[in-house]
This record gives structure tokens, sequence and C-alpha cells, in this order.
């Protein structure tokens, strides 16, 4: 069912519904049901992709997702690198998301400075039996004592505490209380929601509780306020992103006040609500907070798309459309002033990509946003869906980004998502991981798209001179000429998944 | 502008230029409100101090960075030395995602496994309807030839059952009566990966000799010839194993390998994705009973399982990850005695290259002194080797190791006298690793890659053996074990040294006199 490249969109549309209805053949009655309502073909025009989203995962299949836990401390809190993060439960935990996500940041790390470290209580049974309220108050005390530079804690729960009922918000308050610091329990829990997604939005909620409302509003500011004062939220620094972007913001003439969480400090979360605007990267992780501090502080938030040179032009215009001619003459000389790399890079790269399809999955916000960076390139992005996406980010994606015609598949099945790659047969996968060795074994080039396969940053101008660099790198690489032996004689590879 | 088209500079280079430095630089100045360099300082020597290790290992409740992983992980890693098994964790998805990735990323291939995807309402009601739904799409899907469950301490919490959810799921038709769904409970607040190993393992050979749960009758066993081998938890089972297949082919032993994942974890890349490759056949899992002995290569990952099948009528035998000439020596020799058979010559060739090799090698290696940390039975085993080259293993540390793993230890350094000033650490982590490479510096430091922020802070060279290796490619295709596997630990630790004297001895007419081009 792989379409010659000049397909029409009605053939692309009509092997897209026939592939889905394949797919669906798999599974017992029951579970096609289900997973119906997560699969489509998008429609031009339509408000959103069509799909049902944020909903449980069936069971038994290879879903991609992580949970609540993996969204507050492995993506909200883990990256903030002044603050000690415990992992509250049982050593798995803390121990497969230890320095996995490549949040950079610059510290003295042990020192005043933790992010790549693994704090863990480490439940054993006598834990789960009595409860480890006390263990955790000597944590705190032995993190005191052993690392005096911290300057605040926070408690990331593992799926027994919540079973076991421990109050390790009683436990925070005291400590806090006794140390005169910053103390916060988050109850993210992995058997909460349906995804990491519930995790981002408790760490969002803790931020709120136990950092925003302990702020005296009326108490001199740390930070003397000035007009051009904005807050990056919700890029978490893979590789270095939230610099390239902190350095265009800067370079218009705004002052980044603070970066949420990638390389980001305590002082930096108690100093946003002052800001004059939250400037919000990854919409799904941190929305919830950029609309309180909206309602509570009268603080606007704006989304901005830092992927590629189009959106990038797109997004510093929009930004500083919230200030003054100074800030929009800034918008304009730093487009201008990258503008011959990105002529440079495109001149470069794009002979060599032009034409190239792309097949997407990735988290809560990647599987629209570097759709512009793709064209820049133009290439062409032929399928995507999301993790742990909202019906907001289907309604975003298909309202700004996806073409008529396109698969769409929400909290994929490993299943689905080899059959899919198998029959569209495009020339590169951006997921993760766990995806990455199944679709390189069937001779597809791959990047990882939520860590860059250990490059980067992708963001900004900077930015994507490298992501240009890295995905000529992984298509064109001449690895790809090699999967199929000179002596099989058939002419074309067939990528294959498995049965 | 620091960028450039013509020659792309990611973060390696991207942010040293000046721009950068400078935006970093009022960022942490104006807005971090930063600790006082002084304090820096002054707390950063503190922590290279006596007063300090003595603070850090008084620490009764706080880990940091531990050196051991989950159960569940253990479980998962076994299930896939089968063939044609699927791990199914019965617990909430978020923990399968992180053991996907974690063995994904140490072995730089695909890791194929399921979840039941337990939420609060399973929390509330029990897992039972996430089983057998579970079950059905797991076996409609993926097709296995087993499915093989374990579980997350969410499961554990509440007290699911296995073996009764199991038989509900065959009675709702989710999967038919006679297909193989060994168990094994594994909860994360108990033991660690080990732990997992050999409860999983343990699981999957009693569901086959004593009757599949119920649904079939026992088997009877009936002596022949062969040896089960059982590897044990480890990072370098791809080259391991085929190790020892080879070794077992030249010595004419008849054997089964029980959990054989080296097939899984190396799939070629040919255009195909192989879910399930090679392993143990479940015909071969059922026969291995009739094996005349079951030896287990790592001890501590095998404490409920050799028992068990010791239990069945077998001679069992275990070891403590050998490696290097005595450690092979003692392991060929006990499965020759237990096969009956001779150690071919091919073998007394392979030994006298490894002796030879040390022979050369050993100048170089002589009274350095090394910390060691990870598994029990991989640090005893390269402990020994360590002594056999006339090394001395000063620190030996192991966050998953108990008592008995630290009078194993005192046993090996009593047997050497370069084990004198030696000294084992059982239950601590990698900050007390920290502490003592401060106050009792060693010449080199041997673990997994976690090590890497240790050989920054204490300036102690790493040398990569053990589990996770995620910072360097391909090791796990070497084999650690046989002595081919000795040659190769021999050499991973000589390409440190060198690489260490080249790197001190290679300033200009100050140090270079030493910068010899023969080593």
């Amino acid at each position: 069912m792989s379409l010659p490249k000049d397909a029409s969109v009605d053939e692309v549309k009509a092997r897209n519904r026939e592939l889905i209805d394949d797919v669906l053949k798999a599974y017992p009655a029951k579970s096609a049901k289900r997973r119906a309502k997560h699969l489509n073909v998008h429609n031009d025009g339509k408000s959103d992709c069509g799909v049902k989203s944020n909903l449980k995962s069936i069971p038994g299949v290879m879903t991609i997702r992580g949970c609540a836990y993996a969204g507050s401390k492995g993506v909200v809190w883990g990256p903030i690198k002044d603050m000690i993060h415990i992992s509250h439960g049982p050593v798995g935990c803390g121990q497969y998301s230890w320095a996995a996500r490549r949040n950079y940041y610059i510290g003295t790390t042990g020192v005043d400075t933790f992010v790549t470290m693994q704090f863990t209580s480490d439940f054993q049974e006598k834990d789960i039996v009595f409860g480890g309220d006390k263990k955790l108050a000597k944590i705190m005390d032995e993190i005191e004592e052993l690392f005096p530079l911290n300057n605040g804690i926070t408690v990331q729960s593992e799926c027994p505490i919540g079973l076991i009922g421990d109050d390790i918000e009683a436990v925070s308050k005291q400590k806090s209380k006794e140390y005169s610091k910053t103390i916060v329990p988050v109850r993210c829990e992995g058997f909460r929601g349906v995804s990491q997604s519930l995790g981002h939005h408790i760490a969002n909620d803790a931020v709120r509780d136990f950092v925003f409302d302990k702020l005296d509003m009326s108490a001199e500011p740390k930070i003397e306020p000035g007009p051009y004062d904005i807050a990056i939220i919700g890029d978490y620094n893979i590789g270095g992103d939230a610099w390239s972007s902190r350095i265009l913001l800067e370079e218009m003439g705004l002052r980044v006040v603070a970066q949420w969480s990638g390389d980001g400090t305590l002082a930096e979360l108690e100093a946003t609500p002052r800001v004059k605007l939250n400037v919000l990267h990854c919409y799904r992780s941190m929305n919830y907070i950029s609309r309180h501090m909206e309602e509570k502080y009268g603080i606007p938030w704006c989304e901005y798309n830092f992927f590629g040179p189009s959106k990038i032009a797109e997004s510093l215009r929009k930004i500083a459309g919230f200030f003054d001619d100074k800030v929009k003459e800034g918008a304009e000389r730093v487009i201008a002033k990258y503008q011959p790399l990105m002529d440079q890079v495109i001149a470069r790269y794009r002979p060599r990509l032009e034409g190239k399809t792309v097949m997407l999955f990735v988290g809560g916000l990647r599987p629209r946003h570097v759709i512009g960076a793709y064209e820049d390139l133009g290439m062409e992005v032929v399928g995507t869906g999301y993790e742990f996406g909202h019906n907001d980010d289907y309604q975003r994606t298909a309202q700004h980004y996806v073409k008529d015609g396109t698969l769409i598949y929400d909290d994929v099945t490993g299943y689905e998502f080899e059959k899919f790659v198998e029959t569209i047969q495009p020339d590169l996968v951006g997921s993760g991981i766990k995806e990455k060795y199944v679709f390189q074994k069937m001779g597809v080039p791959f990047r990882q798209m939520h860590s860059w396969d250990y490059s980067g940053p992708y963001h900004g101008y900077d930015g994507f001179a490298i992501f240009a660099r890295d995905m000529d790198m992984a298509i064109n690489a001449p690895v790809w000429n090699l999967p199929q032996a000179p002596w099989k004689q058939t002419p074309k590879p067939m990528l294959m998944a498995a049965e | 502008m620091t960028q450039n088209a013509d020659n792309v500079l990611d973060h390696f280079e991207l942010f040293r230029g000046p721009e950068y430095q400078q935006m970093l630089e009022n960022k942490r100045r104006m807005f971090e409100n930063p600790k006082p360099a002084e304090d820096i300082e002054r707390v950063r020597e503190w922590t290279k101090t006596e007063e300090y290790k003595d603070k850090n290992f008084a620490r009764e409740a706080l880990t940091v960075n531990p050196a051991k992983a989950c159960q569940p992980l253990g479980a998962v890693f076994v299930a896939t030395g089968f063939e044609g098994t699927i791990p199914f964790v019965h617990g909430s998805q978020g923990c399968v995602a992180y053991y996907r990735s974690h063995l994904s990323r140490h072995f730089k291939e695909p890791t194929s496994c399921v979840s039941s995807s337990m939420t609060e309402d399973a929390a509330v009601f029990g897992g039972l309807n996430n089983m057998v739904d579970g079950l059905a799409n797991t076996y409609s899907l993926y097709k296995p030839k087993m499915i093989a469950v374990s579980t997350t301490c969410m499961a554990e919490v509440i007290g699911d059952d296995l073996n009764a959810f199991i038989k509900t799921a065959k009675e709702k038709e989710s999967l038919p009566a006679d297909f193989d769904v060994p168990f094994a409970h594994t909860p994360a607040f108990v033991g660690s990966h080990v732990t997992g190993y050999d409860n999983a393992l343990k699981g999957i050979v009693e569901h086959f000799w004593d009757g599949k749960a119920g649904t079939a009758p026992k088997l009877e066993r009936q002596v022949n010839g062969s040896i089960n081998f059982i590897g044990g938890f480890d990072g370098y089972c791809v080259g391991n194993m085929r190790e020892v297949k080879r070794i077992f082919d030249l010595m004419g032993v008849e054997y089964t390998l029980l959990g054989d994942n080296s097939d899984v974890f190396d799939t070629p890349t040919d255009g195909e994705f192989r879910m399930y490759d090679g392993g143990t056949t479940l015909e071969e899992a059922a026969n291995a009973i009739h094996a005349r002995a079951t030896v287990s290569m790592q001890h501590f990952c095998t404490e409920k399982t050799l028992p068990m099948i010791e239990g069945h009528g077998h001679e069992v035998a275990s070891f403590h990850h050998p490696v290097g000439v005595a450690g092979t020596d003692q392991f060929l020799m006990e499965v020759a005695r237990l096969a009956g058979v001779k150690i071919p010559e091919a073998l007394d060739k392979e030994r006298g290259r490894l002796v030879d090799a040390i022979a050369d090698s050993q100048a170089h290696i002589h009274g350095k002194r090394f910390a060691i940390y990870g598994d029990p039975d991989l640090t005893i085993g390269l402990s020994k080797f360590l002594l056999e080259l006339g090394a001395e293993p000063v620190h030996v540390l192991s966050t998953n190791g108990g008592k008995a793993w630290a009078a194993r230890m005192e046993e090996v350094f009593a047997s050497s006298p370069f084990g004198a000033d030696c000294k084992a650490y059982a239950g601590k982590d990698l900050w007390h690793m920290r502490s003592l490479l401060f106050t009792e510096p060693v010449d080199f430091l041997i673990g997994n890659t976690y090590g890497k922020y240790l050989e920054r802070d204490t300036g102690t060279p790493l040398i990569r053996l053990g589990f996770p290796i995620f910072d360097r490619h391909h090791k796990h295709r070497y084999p650690v074990w046989g002595y081919q596997g000795g040659l190769n630990v021999l050499v991973t630790i000589l390409d440190k040294i060198f690489d260490e004297m080249d790197k001190n001895t290679n300033v200009p007419s100050k140090t270079d006199y030493s910068y010899d081009i023969i080593r």
C-alpha cells in the first residue's frame, strides 16, 4: 500500500483509512473499538484531528506512555537545579530517570546543584508495612546536613506512597518550618491519571501551592521589576534548548527573569509572578500554571514555537506584539540578523532533504511544533500523534500544522506504529528511544525527538542549524544503503514490522 | 554569532561562544540567587574530608546515587531469554516505559515488554480486569509463544494475586487454557533487579516442571547427561552467552541455557524488525528438568532458583561471575566434572594465551589500587581477577550486596596478599564511594556509566565494566567470561591505564620524557 510520491490527497486518504481498518483487525473486538477512536485521517478545515485523547491506554499493548511520576519528576520538577528532588518510594523510578533527559544546567553538582543525581528513600518492605513518614523526615535532616547549600526540597511520590496513605504533606510542612526552607510534597504517584500528563498538572499545582502561595507579593521584590520582564515557561533545556531560545529573547530587548524548568532555580520560580509576560513553549506541560498566573496575577501568556526559521520569526513577532516599538524593532533586528545564517543552512541542507517524508510520535508538543522546521527544509510530515496530548493539542495541530490527509494516531501502540511505518515507508521516523531501534532494524532512518539523540539544541536559530544537520545525517547516512545484502534479489528493500 | 552553517556547532562547542558565556553569567548573577563562590568552594572542599565521610557513612535513611535497580527489571530481562516470550508487567504502565528505555539504552536494541496499565480504579478495585483484557490483547497482537508475568510495587501493595488472575483470564478466554503464562511476584521494595531475575526465572522453571500452575501433570525427571546453564542478570549477555555456548561445544557438553537472550538483544539490521529472536525454546525449558546438573554463573541471581532446582534432584553449582584465569579454570573443571567430559586442548591453548597476555602486561597493573562497584557477583568476579593480576581491589562496594556478599568478599581478600588492605561495603551507594575516593584515593575506578560522575568529582579514572553502560557503545557484544572474556577485560583495563599514562606525560619539555611509544 506504499503510494508513489505524486499520489493525490484522495489516494492518500483512502490508503490511510484502509490502513487504520487493517491494524484494528488484529485486536480483540473490545480493544479494536476503543483503539478506533484514537486513529484517524486529518480532513482539512476540521477544528481538530478527529481523535479521542487523554484516555486510559488499553492494557497488554506496548504503549509508549509513561506515568505521573515521570511527568512531575522527569519533566517539571527534576530540572530545577538548586533543589533536591527525592524519589520517594522504591529505588527503581529514580534510577531509570537518573540523568536520562539531558536537562542541561550550569552548577557545581553535589554542592549547589543536584540535577544529575538520584536521591531516593529506597523503600523496603518495612517502609510499606509501617509507612515511610518517619524515614522521610530523617531523609530531610540528612539532606540538610550533607547538602547544606540546597535551596529547597521536593518529594516526588512513587506508587506506594498514595496507596499506603503516607502523609508527606505533614512531614514537608514540619520540616519546611524547621529549616525555613521551601519543601514541596508532590502527589505524582505513577498510577494517577492515564499518562505523564497528569504529572505535569500535579507538579504545576504544587508550584502554585508551595511556591507562589507562600510569596508575600506586597513585600519589596528581590529583583527590581522592569518593563520588559518575561519568563520562559515549559522549556526543559534538552541539550541546551532554553539557552538558544533565551539568547534571542534577550537580543530583541526583553529581560528573561526566569526560565522553567531547564537550568531553572527556585529564585526564578519565585520571581515569575511579577513578570510582564509568560512565554510558553511546551503548552501541554505548563499551560496550567500559566493560566493560574493570568488569573491570579494578571500576567498574560503566549505560546511560541522556536523550531525552524518560519515559526521562530512568527513567534518573535507575536511575543514582540505584547510590547512597545522598541521590542518590535528588536524582533525585526533579530530576524534580520539571523536570516543569512538560515539562508545558508537551508541552501546547504534543503537540496538533500527536499520531498522527504517524516512520521512523528512524541510527547505533548513536538508532534506539531517540529512540523514547521521540517517544512522549512522541504520535508513533509505524513503521520503524527501524541503520547499524552489532549484535545486542545489536537485542535492546535489541526488548525495550524498538519496537512489534509495526514495520518493521526493518538497513544499509538507499538503494533500500530510498526504497521503504519511498514506501509507508508517514510524517509524518517522521529520518536523516542523505545522506538528507535525497532525502526532502524527495518532500515528506516530515525531521530530521537525527546532528547535529540544526544545532539542539540534544536530550539532557536542556532538550534535549527543543528536540526537540519541532524536530519541530513540521519536520512542520508550511507548505512541505509547497506541493510540489504547485495546477493539478495529483491529490487527495493521492504521495511518489515514484526508479525 | 557563534553558529556556522558550514561547520554546525552543537552543544559541545556552541555554548562556549562569548555571547552564550555572557548570557549565562548574567542569568546566574542577576536571577539565580546563587550561593557565594566562597561558600561553594568551602562546601566542595568539606565534602572531600574525613569529617564529611563520617557524616556520610552515618546516613540511615537517605540513599544517594544507588548502584541497583528494582526487581521487575530483572524479571523483564530474564523473560526475554525465552523463545517467543513477551514480558508482561502487572502494574502501572510508566514502569514498563522505564524498563524498556533502560535496557534499550544499554543494548542499543529494541526491548519488547507490555504492561497491564493499571490506574486509580485498579488501585481501588484491584487489577483483575486489566489482567483479563491485557492478556487477551497481548496474545492477539504480539502472537507470543509465552507471556511471562511479573509485578510492580503498585500491584504488590494492593495485593493482586497473579495465580488467581491468570486462571480467571484463561476462564474468560483471554487466551487458551494451555497457553504458557508463568508468573512471579516481584515487588520493587524487596531486593533489586538481581532478586527479580531470580524470582522470575524460578517462576518460569517451576511453571514447566511443576505442572503449569495446576493445568498439567508435573514432569517426571529422567536423568540425561545434559547440563543446565544460568547466566544471571548480565549486561554482557550477548557476548557471554555466545562464548559459553562456544566453550560447551568445544568441550562436547550437552547443555541448555536457561534464559538465553543473546540473540534478542543482538538482532541484525537487514530490513526486518524481529520482536522475538532466539532464546531458550519452551521445549528445552521443560526438558531441562532431565539434566544431570544445573550451574549458575551468578550465585546471588539464583539464591531461590538453584535450591528449587536442587529440590528436583539436580546437582547444582554456582559461581560469582567468574572473570580471568582461575575463575574460568574453576568453571570449566566444574562443568567437566558434572558433564563427565574432559577439557579439550583447544581450551588449554586459550588458557595459555590469556596467561601469556597477563605475563606481558602485568607490570603495568601490579600494585595498582582499584575501587569497584556493581552487582554482588560481578564485584566478586572482578576482584578475584584483579588479585590475579597483582592489583589491589581496595574498596569494593555493592548497593545490592548484603552480609553474605560481604563475607564472601572478605574471603576473596584473605585469599591473596594483595587483598590485605581491601574492604567490602555492603548496601552502600555511590555517594559513599565518593567519600572513599576522596579520603582513601585509588588509581582507578571500575563500574558502570554512572561512575563518570565520580570520575569527574574525584579525578579517579573510570574503567567501564558493569550495567548499565549508556555512554560507550557495543561493550555488551564482547564476552567477559571464559579465557577470551578475561582477555577482553584485561585489555579494557590496560587501555585506560595507558591512556592515563599518556595523559600524565604529554606536557612538552616538562613531562614528555616519559611519553614513550613503547609501553
